[in-house]
C-alpha cells in the first residue's frame, strides 16, 4: 500500500494576519507556520493505516512550496512519514495550478491512495483535491471524517449536510480529509532524530502562471460595538424585543 | 453573448435557497454585461417542473439534466452534467453555490474545463467588463478582491449572502444530454441526522453551544430554542464540544469547521476564541449568552446577555414561542 499525503505550509490558525506593503499578500514576519490542520489528520490516518499493517507499505508527503516548506516536510517525516518531496515554487490562490504541479509528481509515483486536507486554511479555496483527482483520472471522495481500506477499495464516511454518507470506490483513489476521531500525533524526539536521515527530494514545481489575480487584500470590517442587554433571565424579553424591532432578525 | 450560467441545487425535488441566490447573483451580472441567465438544474426525471421557480428569479433559460440517478448528489454524474452544459458555451461566468455539494462539484468541473475556480464569494461586482470577486481568506481574518484571467469565470457563492430577488424572465426549458459514464463512487448508505435538517453552513439562524453547557444532556435546551425559531434554524457547536464528543464535527463552526453567515447567530456558553470567531463573524446579527462578562465573544456580539444559560435558555425559548416566528 502506497499512500501520498499532500501537505501545505500555512500560517498558524492563531496568527495575527498582517497585510503586506504590496496590499496583495500577507506579511510573513513574525508568523509561525504549520502544516495545515486537516492535512495533519490526513497524515495521521495514513500512518495509522501503515501501523495497522505491521509497518508494511509507504507513506510519502509532497508539498508545493518555497524552500521554507522543507520545515513542514521535516515535521511530517518526524511524525512518521517515510519520504518527502518538495516541489519548489510559489503556490498561489489558483488551485488548478497547484493541482497540476501535484499531478505531475504523483502520476509517476502510482500510489494506491492520495490524501489531501479538505481545505488549506490560508486560501480556503477547498478545491485542490477534486481537481487533482480529475487530472489523475481517479475517483475522489471529499470531506471524509473516517475511512477504511479493504480488498482494493476504500470505504469513506463523508460529512454531508445534516448527516453522514457512506460511500465506496475502488483504489487508486483520492480522498480529502476532515477532522475525525484521531488526534494527530506530536513528533517524538526519536521521530525528530530519525527524520534527519529520511529522504527529502527537491524538484522544480511545474506550476505555470496563476490565472487568479489578487487585486487587493483588506481586513474584515470591524463589527460595531454591541451592547450588553442585561443580566439573567429577566433580560430575555428585552433581548427578544431588540432582536425583533431593532435588528429585525426575528 | 456574455451569458451567465447558474448551477442550481435541488434535494429530493425541492430547490434549495442557494439556487435562488445563485440565479439572483447571475441576473445582476447579466444585467450589466448584457447577456442571458441560464440556470442548470440537475435532477431526477420530472425535475423540469421546477423551472418556473427559477424563471421567477431571473432565469431566461432553464437547462435541465434529468436522470433518476440525480435525485441525490453524486459526484461523477453531476460533474458530467455540468460539464455537458458548460463546455464550449463561452459563458462569461458560471456560478455554483458553495454548499457541501457545490464545493465538491465546482472543482471537478473546473478541472474538466481547465478553468480556474474562485470559492466562497461574498461580493460580485462587474468592473470594466470583468468580474471582481470578494472572498474571505485565512478563516475570515482577511478579505481578498480577485479577478480571473479566463474568458469563463468559475465562482462559487457563499450561501446566505446574496439575498434572492425576484425578476421574472421566460425560463424556457432546454434539455441537456448527459453522456453515459462510469460513475465510480457508490453511495452505500446515508445516515441523516433527521429528515430535512438544515445544515449549519446554510441555515439563516444558527444556535451554537459551547463547553459552558456542561454536557450533551443539556443540548435539548438548544434544540428547543432552534425548534422555536423555525425550520430555518440549525444547531452549531464550538470545537471544545466536538472534541469532547458531545456533538458531531459536521456542526462545528470555526476555522477547522464550517464558516457560516446566517442572519442571526446565537453563541451560547462559547468563550469566543479566535478560531471560533473566524467561522461566524460575518453573521448579520450576533447574540452572545455567557456568564463571564469579560468573555471575548461579547466583543463581536451585537447583543449580549450575562448569566447562566441553564436559566436563560428556557426563558428565551418561551419568549420566542410567544412571537410565533417562523423562518
Ligand atoms: C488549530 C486550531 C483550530 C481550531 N478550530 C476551532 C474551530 O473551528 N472552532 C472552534 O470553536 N474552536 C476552534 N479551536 C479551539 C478554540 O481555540 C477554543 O478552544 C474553543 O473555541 C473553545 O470552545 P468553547 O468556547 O466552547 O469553550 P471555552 O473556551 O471553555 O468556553 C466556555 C464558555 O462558557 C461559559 N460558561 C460556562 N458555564 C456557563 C454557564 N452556566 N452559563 C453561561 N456561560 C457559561 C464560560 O464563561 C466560557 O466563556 C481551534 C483551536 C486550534 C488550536
Ligand atoms: N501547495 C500545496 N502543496 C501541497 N498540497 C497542497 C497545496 N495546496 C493545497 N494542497 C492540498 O490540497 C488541499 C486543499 O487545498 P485548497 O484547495 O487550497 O483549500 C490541502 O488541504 C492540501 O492537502
Amino acid at each position: 500500500m502506497k499512500t501520498i499525503v499532500c501537505i501545505k505550509r500555512v500560517p498558524d490558525t492563531e496568527a495575527r494576519i498582517k497585510i503586506g506593503g504590496d496590499n496583495t499578500s500577507v506579511d510573513a514576519a513574525g508568523i509561525k507556520y504549520v502544516i495545515s490542520p486537516y492535512e495533519e489528520f490526513a497524515l495521521e490516518a495514513a500512518l495509522r493505516m501503515k501501523e495497522a499493517k505491521g509497518g508494511e507499505g509507504e507513506v510519502a508527503v509532497v508539498t508545493v512550496g518555497e524552500a521554507s516548506s522543507a520545515e513542514q516536510l521535516r515535521s511530517a517525516l518526524a511524525m512518521g512519514a517515510d519520504r518527502a518531496v518538495l516541489l519548489k515554487g510559489q503556490p498561489t490562490i489558483d488551485g488548478l495550478a497547484t493541482a497540476r504541479a501535484l499531478a505531475e509528481e504523483i502520476r509517476g509515483a502510482s500510489p494506491d491512495l492520495v490524501l489531501l486536507g479538505m481545505k488549506a486554511v490560508d486560501d480556503d479555496q477547498q478545491q485542490v483535491g477534486p481537481m487533482l483527482a480529475e487530472m489523475l483520472g481517479l475517483p475522489c471522495v471529499t470531506v471524509v471524517a473516517e475511512f477504511e481500506v479493504q480488498d482494493g477499495k476504500v470505504v469513506c464516511h463523508r460529512e454531508i449536510e445534516g448527516g453522514v454518507e457512506i460511500v465506496e470506490c475502488a483504489l487508486p483513489a483520492v480522498v480529502t480529509v476532515t477532522k475525525g476521531k484521531n488526534e494527530p500525533r506530536y513528533p517524538s524526539l526519536k521521530g525528530i532524530m530519525a527524520a534527519k536521515k529520511k529522504p527529502l527530494e527537491e524538484r522544480e514545481a511545474k506550476l505555470g502562471p496563476s490565472r487568479v489575480r489578487v487585486q487587493s487584500l483588506s481586513y474584515p470590517p470591524d463589527r460595531p460595538a454591541g451592547k450588553i442587554v442585561g443580566k439573567g433571565a429577566d433580560a430575555v424579553p428585552e433581548l427578544v424585543r431588540l432582536l425583533r424591532e431593532e435588528a429585525k432578525a426575528l | 453573448m456574455p451569458n451567465i450560467l447558474a448551477v442550481v441545487e435541488q434535494r429530493d425535488g425541492v430547490l434549495r435557497r442557494v439556487s435562488f441566490e445563485a440565479v439572483t447573483a447571475a441576473r445582476r451580472i447579466a444585467d450589466v454585461v448584457g447577456g442571458e441567465v441560464h440556470a442548470l438544474l440537475i435532477a431526477a426525471s420530472g425535475g423540469a417542473a421546477l423551472a418556473p421557480e427559477l424563471a421567477r428569479y431571473g432565469a431566461d433559460k432553464v437547462l435541465v439534466a434529468e436522470n433518476d440517478a440525480f435525485k441525490l448528489y453524486n459526484a461523477d454524474g453531476y460533474t458530467a452534467a455540468a460539464e455537458a452544459a458548460a463546455r464550449g458555451k463561452d459563458y462569461f461566468a458560471v456560478l455554483f453555490g458553495a454548499t457541501a455539494a457545490g464545493k465538491d462539484l465546482a472543482p471537478r468541473v473546473a478541472a474538466r474545463l481547465d478553468l480556474p475556480l474562485v470559492s466562497d464569494a461574498t461580493v460580485l461586482e462587474v468592473q470594466s467588463n470583468d468580474l471582481v470577486i470578494t472572498r474571505p481568506m485565512y478563516g475570515g481574518r482577511a478579505f481578498a478582491k480577485v479577478t480571473i484571467d479566463a474568458a469563463t469565470r468559475l465562482v462559487s457563492i457563499r450561501p446566505n449572502v446574496f439575498a434572492p430577488q425576484e425578476s421574472a424572465k421566460a425560463g424556457a426549458v432546454e434539455n441537456v444530454t448527459v453522456p453515459a459514464g462510469n460513475w465510480r463512487v457508490k453511495v452505500l448508505e446515508v445516515k441523516a441526522a433527521g429528515g430535512g435538517k438544515m445544515d449549519v453552513g446554510e441555515a439563516s439562524i444558527v444556535v451554537s453551544g459551547g463547553r459552558g453547557l456542561k454536557g450533551p444532556e443539556n443540548w435539548h435546551l438548544l434544540e428547543e430554542l432552534a425548534a422555536a425559531l423555525g425550520p430555518g434554524a440549525a444547531l452549531g457547536a464550538s470545537r471544545a464540544v466536538v472534541d469532547a464528543g458531545w456533538r458531531p464535527h459536521g456542526e462545528q463552526v470555526g476555522q477547522t469547521g464550517k464558516t457560516v453567515s446566517p442572519q442571526l447567530y446565537f453563541a451560547v456558553a462559547i468563550s469566543g476564541a479566535m478560531q471560533h470567531l473566524a467561522g461566524m463573524r460575518s453573521a448579520r446579527t450576533i447574540v452572545a449568552i455567557n456568564k463571564d462578562p469579560e468573555a471575548p465573544i461579547f466583543k463581536v456580539a451585537d447583543y449580549g446577555l450575562v448569566g447562566d444559560v441553564m436559566e436563560i435558555l428556557p426563558r428565551l425559548t418561551e419568549e420566542v414561542k410567544k412571537l410565533g416566528v417562523s423562518h
